[in-house]
């Protein structure tokens, strides 16, 4: 048993409950105990930065601060929220200063010194065979177009370890438990997301180009690590098809979500009934 | 024709900007890469490479109050792929916050989001999406826009009704208070 904090990010509890569902089914089977941290608020997401500097820095820096009395490293599961505690821990470190005004601003003791993992990363730590082990039912004959988005790989300085144009971390995952992923063209295209309320225009002309790249690419579903980035391609998808007159219906999964599968749990304990998006054919389809 | 006269003016402008975000903005050499891979280019008055160019120039009033700033979706990808390592979304962070101490944001779809989410993040510690949904359908003027949506959610009980509430949401509202505070100090 490894143990995290855990910050599921305030979409856990509503839109992004299928991704909860998925990762505490996962993790269990893993056998990695999350351990979610007490009384943890919200990140602040894009509108805390695009206001300002030091809230977009002391948002975060409280969990972070919770972290540490935690002793533990801690998860955070939306690519948003991971974002914006890896920026924050790296920026504070960079300067003494700003490091003593966060000590200030929290009224709480920061230390920032306990490592932030990205779902992907969590389980990747487990490492390939003991996933191999787990698995039951290997997703042969699926083909997956792995979607990053921007904020698990982006900006560069900030967010290391994989590619940040040709990441490969989520389909090594899904290919150490059966399934085919494509090469694509859209893996760290950017969906819109936070646009989508003031300026849905540009979230559906990108929700568009992303959708027909996997299709092109002959991919039977979409597998995605950030809720922001499936609340848009899933929810979205039918505005797509009304705007422009397409017809796509692409299922877009969590990549927990077909982990699960892989593992043989079910659907229903893995949320799969609660995307917009249908799924079942997908479901049978591995089955 | 216009004639455009670059004052000393202008050059504080781009230096205070380029301090405040670490950031040499005067190494731009208008490439155009950040704005060959911005997804919301096409939705912009101005392109991001043009922006950095207003700010170059000095031309505060200009890049503060135009819409390319409050489109930018903070995806990063021209701070990922700009040659001169211009961070260019610092960029955008830092002149949306100077045309918010201006009040030149009024009117800006993406700062009234950014206002409502981070007004439910204050009162709640946690973000209420419910509550940011409705605001937003009401400030709008339409508040049917999202319904279906909304009902799909409520639908597949992916909507929480109740706000959630966190013990330490005092110590939330100090650190916007207290951000807020430095803030305005260091810029006055």
């Amino acid at each position: 048993m490894v143990r995290y904090a855990y910050y599921p990010g305030c979409v856990a509890e509503g839109s992004g409950r299928e991704y909860e569902m998925a990762n505490r089914a996962v993790a269990a089977r893993l056998g990695l105990e999350l351990v979610e941290i007490e009384d943890w608020n919200c990140c602040g997401a894009t509108p805390g930065h695009n206001t300002g500097h030091l809230l977009g820095l002391a948002l975060p820096a409280r969990n972070l601060a919770l972290t540490s009395d935690m002793g533990l490293d801690v998860v955070a599961p939306c690519a948003a929220c991971y974002n914006r505690l890896v920026t924050a821990q790296r920026e504070i470190a960079c300067d003494p200063e700003l490091q003593v005004l966060m000590g200030r601003l929290l009224g709480r003791d920061y230390r920032g010194d306990r490592r932030v993992l990205s779902m992907p990363e969590a389980v990747a730590a487990v490492g390939a065979e003991r996933m191999k082990a787990l698995t039951v039912r290997p997703l042969e004959g699926l083909t997956v177009a792995c979607y990053y988005g921007c904020l698990l790989v982006r900006p560069p300085a900030v967010i290391r370890g994989d590619d940040p144009e040709d990441p490969r971390l989520l389909d090594d995952l899904l290919r150490g438990v059966g399934a085919t992923t494509v090469d694509w063209a859209h893996k760290t295209e950017c969906c819109g997301a936070a646009q989508a309320l003031p300026h849905e225009e540009v979230v559906l002309c990108r929700v568009r180009r992303i959708l027909e790249a996997a299709v092109t690419s002959r991919a039977d579903c979409i597998a995605t690590a950030c809720p922001l980035c499936h609340a848009n391609l899933d929810q979205r998808q039918a505005r797509v098809n009304r705007r422009f007159g397409t017809d796509y219906r692409m299922p877009v999964l969590y990549f927990t979500q077909l982990l699960g599968l892989a593992f043989g749990l079910n659907p229903g304990e893995l949320g799969l009934g609660l995307h917009f998006v249908p799924t079942a054919e997908l479901v049978r389809k591995i089955a | 024709m216009d004639v455009l006269v670059l004052s000393g003016r202008g050059q504080e402008f781009a230096n205070r900007v380029s301090l405040e975000s670490g950031q040499p903005v005067q190494q731009c050499y208008q490439c155009g890469k950040c704005t060959a891979g911005c997804p919301a280019a096409s939705s912009m008055d101005y392109a991001p490479h043009q922006v950095l160019h207003l700010v170059q120039l000095g031309l505060e009033e200009e890049v503060l109050s135009c819409r390319a700033i409050w489109v930018c979706a903070s995806c990063y990808t021209c701070t990922a792929r700009c040659p001169c390592r211009i961070e260019v979304a610092r960029i955008m962070d830092i002149l949306r916050a100077r045309a918010r101490r201006k009040g030149l944001h009024r009117g800006q779809r993406a700062a009234l989001f950014a206002d409502l989410f981070l007004d439910s993040v204050r009162r709640h510690g946690r973000l209420h999406e419910l509550e940011l949904g409705a605001r937003w359908g009401l400030r709008t003027g339409q508040p049917w826009r999202e319904a279906d949506l909304a009902a799909g959610l409520v639908a597949r009980r992916k909507l929480r009704l109740r706000p959630p509430r966190i013990r330490g949401v005092e110590e939330v509202r100090r650190i916007f208070r207290e951000a807020a505070r430095l803030e305005e100090g260091e810029h006055g």
